[in-house]
């Protein structure tokens, strides 16, 4: 086969990082280059789940795939990635999400994914911390969670033991025409180069769009035994959904640590990283009408970090519209952690002009110059 | 100030001298404060508040920093180092 | 849920130490209301901690007294965790407090430096003043031996506070060289009234050994100190001990003063003459502007709590006085740098974070604080990188991260109820 010389990757995100792993692992002669440290963009900030999710037949393609290279992963993740399969508890708080926890129910069965439907009952033997009575809930036992910078931390790694090199503290300026160009002069020339730039994306790549979406988070001090599974209410959907709003939802995981990580909320438009106090006491108080007894736990830290949100809610994974010698691999939104996996995946097929086990098409990048056509 | 406390650490009684702190009572029993996260026994380093080392259970509260709470007639404290 | 109370002052004071009650007396003077917020269950501060059990004549209780005949409002057990937009928000052991004020004076004061060496989380190795602190909430040290280490003069106040409830102090070891130790001494005879107070201090020390170039480098027991090994002038020495007190000077407490955005100096709160910071209406005064004791937290606290109640004349008659006790800020900074050495203390598996148990070695793998929190989990403890962040700004020359709420762990029904505004702030 003949392999290109050289593939550079703008940003050691976990999608910069994944793709590194994949890339190295097939032979390529890979550099990661990243204007601050590994994972301190969206990835430092992220909660950290690997869920399944079906908002689209193209939302649970990448999320189902990358679930399973996540779990072919999991017996080589050292501790510090805290993996816990801990899964994950869609929460019902009356009829109307009860018909939803039904519909997700069929709709990941016949799919192939293992999920049960609980009653009012079986929700409190599961989740003891939950106000009575919910309504039931959805439990999905293979969703788990992981601690993102220990993980990018591992994948960057296991591409070093391959020959891939990872530079730091180096801004890169422009890239295109098999060139990368960084703030202080330096010029590297790539066959490939893979835009996973996150939020700055479309600051490298013109002609995509990725908006920052605001999100708080807080997490406890170590409460051993406090919560089992990951919980979200399916209001989720409901306020998530909105394109314009800012909106909080009651999302809780349990750590490996023992703490408790509790969100969520999404703000557009929000450019200071300050913590909110408004939407913190929103997002806070969402939490405690699911589980009061979050109310009196010590919170440690709060922290904000921007998603990097497409359009239609799918990641930006292909040719960039204005440079096929860029690969686009950004725009992961808030399952950046889920999808890593596949998205390197899809990304090394079309390096390697292999046929990719999903379809690539739904993440094409190009589709966000088609949507502006039509508008 | 001849007044005393008594409380229990542990379930062990320890009677310290009033206006005295957590701390001091979970010290005067003999035990430590904490289990450290790789599992050493810790005890205050501070004293005031600041390193967290002394965080004991008071009364089934657990996490509660021992060197800023005053020790109260019964109180039932979990040091578990 | 718990319930959410609100006080209203014209001048709110954080810490009720020394500068903190001084500022507080100061401002009342006007007749406005004052408000002390303290997070410990009395006022006094570390220094006048226990003071209430003390002489009737003493510095402390003057000062406590005035307190408590005046009608300034004191909040114990508040811990302040967020200030934004002319508010506080702190929470006690019952409630969450939203606290808004005219003005504001910062009296935050300082915390121990330790530095990490092989056996430092060993049950009674302890702060200098940490061990100080322990004895006057009540511990019982009488027949102890204790081994008082570290750097500064707060190692004499320990070792003579020690030796007077009855413990052995089996000896002073001072990491600072020994003509450094005697120009501190020379220097400090010609502060007004310090000259009696090292009268005092020898006497009250006669007999105790006290080392110069002299350092503690490894500590050992099995689940408790039994001994302490110590490096003096090169050699090492084994010495049985119950406690360590160990502290290598003193670091100013600058959370909250730059979560109000108050600009910094060189690691200090930056303040013009009238203690004012950059921050309009928001004052500070004591150990957060500099290193310099008692007598200059007095008296900077009166300065601010005058000019921060539009009293310009009397703050200006305190200048001269704050001036004579300047200059124990740049001796104390001459006297007591830190040498590198201390810098190999730690071996690779020490721990560096106590709250997470993160070794030095793990830390040596990363170029910044952010960089080393994030994938080591080093600071993310509940004691919010306090201990360990300093250390680390020692040992690997970090810049430490920006302050975000909650300054101290707090009850997540606290953060709920911080005051939030009707217009966003984006």
């Amino acid at each position: 086969m003949n392999k290109p010389s050289e593939v550079v990757i703008v940003g050691a995100g976990i999608v910069g990082a994944a793709c590194a792993f994949e890339l190295a692992a097939e032979g390529l002669r890979v550099l990661v280059i990243d204007e601050g440290f590994p994972s301190t963009g969206a990835t430092g900030a992220a909660m950290g789940h690997i869920v399944v999710m079906d908002d689209s037949e193209a939302q649970f393609a990448i999320t189902r795939y990358s679930q399973i290279l996540w779990d072919d992963l999991c017996d080589q993740l050292p501790a510090a990635v805290e993996f816990d399969p801990c899964g994950t508890l869609w929460v019902a708080a009356d009829e109307e999400e009860m018909a939803e926890v039904r519909r997700k129910f069929d709709y990941y069965r016949e799919r192939g994914v293992n999920a049960e439907i609980l009653d009012s009952q079986q929700v409190r033997d599961a989740e003891p911390r939950l106000r009575a009575p919910l309504t039931g809930a959805l439990r999905v036992p293979g969703d788990s969670v992981v601690y993102p910078p220990c993980a990018t931390g591992f994948l960057l790694q296991k591409a070093r033991e391959l020959g891939a090199r990872i530079i730091h503290g180096r801004p890169v300026a422009a890239i295109g025409a098999g060139t990368v160009r960084l703030a202080d002069g330096t010029v590297l020339a790539a066959a490939f180069i893979i835009n996973a730039a996150g939020q700055s994306a479309p600051q490298l790549s013109r002609g995509i769009s990725i908006k920052p979406r605001k999100g708080h988070l807080v997490i406890t001090d170590r409460y051993p035994n406090f919560l089992r599974h990951q919980v979200v209410e399916l209001g989720y959907l409901k306020s998530a959904h909105s394109l314009t709003a800012d909106s909080v939802a009651f999302n809780v995981q349990p750590r490996k640590t023992g703490q408790i990580l509790i969100g969520s909320s999404r703000q557009y438009g929000a450019q200071n990283s300050t913590v909110d106090e408004s939407i913190l006491a929103r997002m806070l108080q969402r939490a405690f009408e699911y589980m009061p007894d979050l109310n009196s736990l010590s919170a440690i830290r709060v922290w904000t970090g921007f998603r990097p949100a497409t359009p239609d809610k799918l990641p930006l994974i292909g040719p960039s519209p204005e440079d096929p010698s860029v690969l686009v691999a950004a725009g992961h939104e808030g399952l950046g952690i889920t999808t890593s996996l596949a998205t390197a995946k899809l990304i090394c097929a079309q390096i390697l002009g292999q046929r990719p086990a999903i379809p690539v098409q739904p993440y094409l990048p190009s589709r966000q110059m088609t949507a502006e056509a039509h508008v | 100030m001849s007044e005393s406390v008594s409380v229990r650490v542990n379930g062990k009684p320890v009677t310290v001298r009033a206006g005295a702190t957590v701390a001091v009572a979970v010290l005067a029993s003999g035990a430590t404060c904490r289990t450290s996260v790789t599992g050493q026994p810790r005890s205050p380093l501070c004293g005031m508040g600041t390193c967290f080392e002394c965080r004991v259970a008071i009364n089934g509260e657990p996490q509660r920093r021992s060197c800023q709470v005053l020790c109260e007639a019964n109180m039932e404290i979990e040091a578990n180092g | 849920m718990d319930s959410v109370k609100h006080l209203r002052f014209d001048v709110a004071v954080v810490g009720a130490g020394p500068a903190g009650i001084a500022a507080a007396l100061a401002a009342a003077d006007s007749g406005k209301t004052v408000g002390l917020i303290d997070d410990n269950p009395a006022a006094g501060g570390q220094i006048w901690r226990g003071a209430q059990n003390v002489q009737r004549h003493s510095v402390s209780a003057v000062w406590l007294e005035r307190l408590n005949k005046s009608a300034i409002q004191l909040v114990r057990g508040a811990r302040v965790f967020h200030a934004a937009d002319g508010e506080l928000a702190a929470e006690s052991d019952d409630s969450a407090i939203q606290i808004s004020y005219g003005k504001l004076i910062l009296a935050t004061g300082a915390r121990e430096l330790y530095l990490p060496f092989p056996g430092w989380t060993l049950p009674n190795v302890m702060g200098a003043g940490g061990l100080q602190a322990l004895v006057k909430s009540g511990l019982d040290i009488a027949g102890k031996r204790i081994v008082v280490a570290g750097t500064g003069p707060l190692l004499l106040a320990v070792a003579a506070y020690a030796r007077k409830c009855g413990a052995k102090v089996v000896g002073i070891c001072e990491q600072t060289t020994r003509p450094r130790m005697a120009r501190f001494g020379m220097k400090m005879m010609l502060v007004p009234g310090k000259a009696a107070e090292a009268l005092h201090f020898a006497y009250e020390l006669r007999g105790i050994p006290h080392w110069t170039d002299c350092w503690p480098v490894a500590a050992f027991g099995n689940r408790r100190l039994e001994s302490v090994r110590i490096s003096r002038q090169g050699q090492t020495s084994e010495i049985e001990c119950d406690y360590l007190a160990c502290g290598f000077h003193l670091i100013p407490n600058v959370e909250l003063p730059r979560m109000c955005g108050c600009q910094l100096k060189n690691g200090f709160v930056d303040v013009n003459e009238y203690q004012q910071t950059s921050v309009a209406g928001t004052y500070c005064a004591g150990e957060p502007t500099g290193i310099g004791g008692l007598e200059l937290a007095l008296v900077e606290g009166e300065i601010a709590g005058y000019a921060a109640t539009n009293w310009e004349d009397r703050a200006k008659h305190l200048f001269p006085k704050r001036a004579r006790y300047q200059t124990v800020v740049r001796i104390l900074k001459a006297a007591f740098p830190l040498r590198p050495e201390l810098k190999n203390l730690a071996r690779p598996d020490t721990l560096v974070c106590r709250c997470e148990d993160v070794s030095h070695e793990r830390l040596c793998e990363y170029t910044s604080w952010r960089a080393a929190k994030l994938h080591t989990r080093c600071g993310m403890g509940p004691c919010q990188g306090r201990v360990c962040a300093p250390a680390a700004e020692f040992l690997f020359g970090w810049q430490i991260d920006s302050v975000r709420p909650p300054l101290y762990p707090v009850r997540c029904s606290s953060l709920a109820a911080i005051p939030s505004h009707s217009v966003p702030r984006n």
